[in-house]
């Protein structure tokens, strides 16, 4: 697969967790992409943690607003029936449990449900954003991302960078598989069409769990 | 009526030293007429607080730009890579927050309270030197209130009384700043007799001074 075939396709799987009425926080990059893939039979309530839900599709041209943007400081559109509210506000409702579905990027993630997505001391610092308190206070947590990461492996037994937060994670969505966190550890549910366990396994540091019914990962 | 000001007395409310809190979210909802003003004025060694480190150009990337920031409070600054830099050169102090964690501190700092307990960050390097509480068997961080000398703001309508209406994602930081700071100066994108009370996002008693954005 090309890189954005790849994005995409994970982008695609993550959506069918999508459920009608969930109010969902899509983070900056391949994340964003799931948006795109929501089936329209589903309903979902997009948050961006700059102070709004019902997040639409960015405008083009004349219908460019940049009185409205989204966390990357982007113009996008408001559908209707959305509306604004301050940073207090929004994050309570991402602290206080009220978004149902965060998805989000990372650098590392581990066996626990840990996650290391802010900082690569003395190289990097972009900083948390709102990513902490997504972390612990979205209902489900997904993280969206290619498996390794210029060949580095990426989901680890444990993360050697510091922590986004510690036992947060519910599921990871690569290229190569679904996976679930559970409390003995990352348990493999699906497969990407053409991989097999070996190989997964050959690129995740973490010794996966294997599901007894490992399905096809489908789009 | 609340004061209104030229955008040339605004240099009478900056001194060195000082900390200020800047409305916006990657500059949108910054004002950026009161940031200029402040440019101008060359007062140096500011605590800024905000939600990011503005752009290359914009908002507070210009007092950046301008070695105008001896501190930034900020929850990320991965837009403005001159923000980065200075600090890893040791010339800016950076202070990472998480950005939940800052709205609430600011808003405990206009509201009067001692400090709150939030689990964000637990686990991680935001809990280093902080007390943790319990309570109900569930831990939580100990997060201080945050308050500052000014705020400058960005209201979209702001009536003659000084109350302002912030449209749209502008508003952001911005009505929580105005509780948490000694003194506070509006940018008004428009001025107008009186708003609709029922849509009032910052009370006037808490405005001190506003400026027309056009004057």
């Amino acid at each position: 697969m090309e890189k954005h075939e790849m994005r995409n396709f994970i982008a695609h799987r993550v959506a069918r967790e999508l459920h009608d009425g969930d109010v969902v926080n899509l983070g900056i990059g391949l994340p964003t992409l799931v948006g795109n893939f929501v089936p329209k039979d589903v309903t979902i309530f997009l948050q961006s943690e700059n102070g709004l839900i019902g997040l639409g599709p960015a405008p083009q041209g004349d219908a460019v607003d940049w009185d409205i943007t989204n966390a990357g400081g982007q113009p996008v559109s408001l559908e209707t029936g959305g509306m604004y509210f301050d940073s207090a506000t929004s994050f309570g409702i991402i602290r206080g449990g009220h978004v149902d579905v965060t998805v989000l990027g990372s650098l590392q993630v581990d066996e626990k449900g840990s996650i290391a997505n802010w900082i690569i001391p003395g190289k990097m610092v972009p900083g948390m954003g709102g990513a902490m308190d997504l972390l612990v206070g979205a209902k489900k947590v997904i993280v969206a991302m290619t498996h390794t990461a210029r060949g580095k492996m990426k989901i680890l037994k444990e993360c050697t960078l510091p922590y986004t937060a510690v036992n947060q994670v519910n599921m990871i969505v690569t290229e190569l598989g679904v996976m679930e966190i559970t409390d003995k550890g990352i348990l493999l549910t699906e497969l990407a069409p053409g991989v097999t366990v070996e190989q997964i396994q050959e690129v995740t540091e973490a010794k996966l769990i294997l599901s007894n019914d490992i399905k096809e990962m489908k789009i | 009526m609340k004061t209104f000001i030229k955008r040339e007395e605004i240099k009478d409310h900056l001194f060195d030293g000082m900390s200020i809190m800047v409305g916006g979210f990657m500059c949108i909802g910054t004002p950026e007429v009161i940031v200029d003003e402040i440019v101008k004025s060359n007062v140096k060694d500011l605590t800024i607080i905000c939600n990011d480190a503005g752009l290359p150009g914009k908002g507070v990337g210009k007092l950046i730009e301008n070695g105008q920031v001896q501190k930034l409070v900020a929850s990320h600054i991965g837009l403005n890579p001159m923000a980065g830099q200075l600090m890893g050169e040791e010339k800016l102090i950076i202070h990472l927050i998480p950005q939940g964690t800052l709205a609430e501190k600011i808003r405990a700092g206009g509201a009067g309270l001692g400090g709150f307990l939030t689990p964000t960050g637990l686990g991680t390097i935001v809990e280093k030197g902080k007390d943790i509480l319990k309570v109900d068997g569930k831990e939580y961080i100990l997060e201080l209130p945050i308050r500052a000398d000014l705020a400058i703001l960005y209201g979209t309508t702001v009536d003659t009384h000084g109350n302002v209406l912030y449209t749209k994602t502008t508003r952001n930081f911005n009505p929580l700043m105005a509780t948490a700071t000694d003194n506070v100066i509006v940018q008004a994108r428009q001025v107008i007799d009186v708003l609709d009370p029922d849509t009032i996002h910052t009370p006037h008693i808490f405005v001190d001074y506003v400026v027309k954005e056009v004057e």
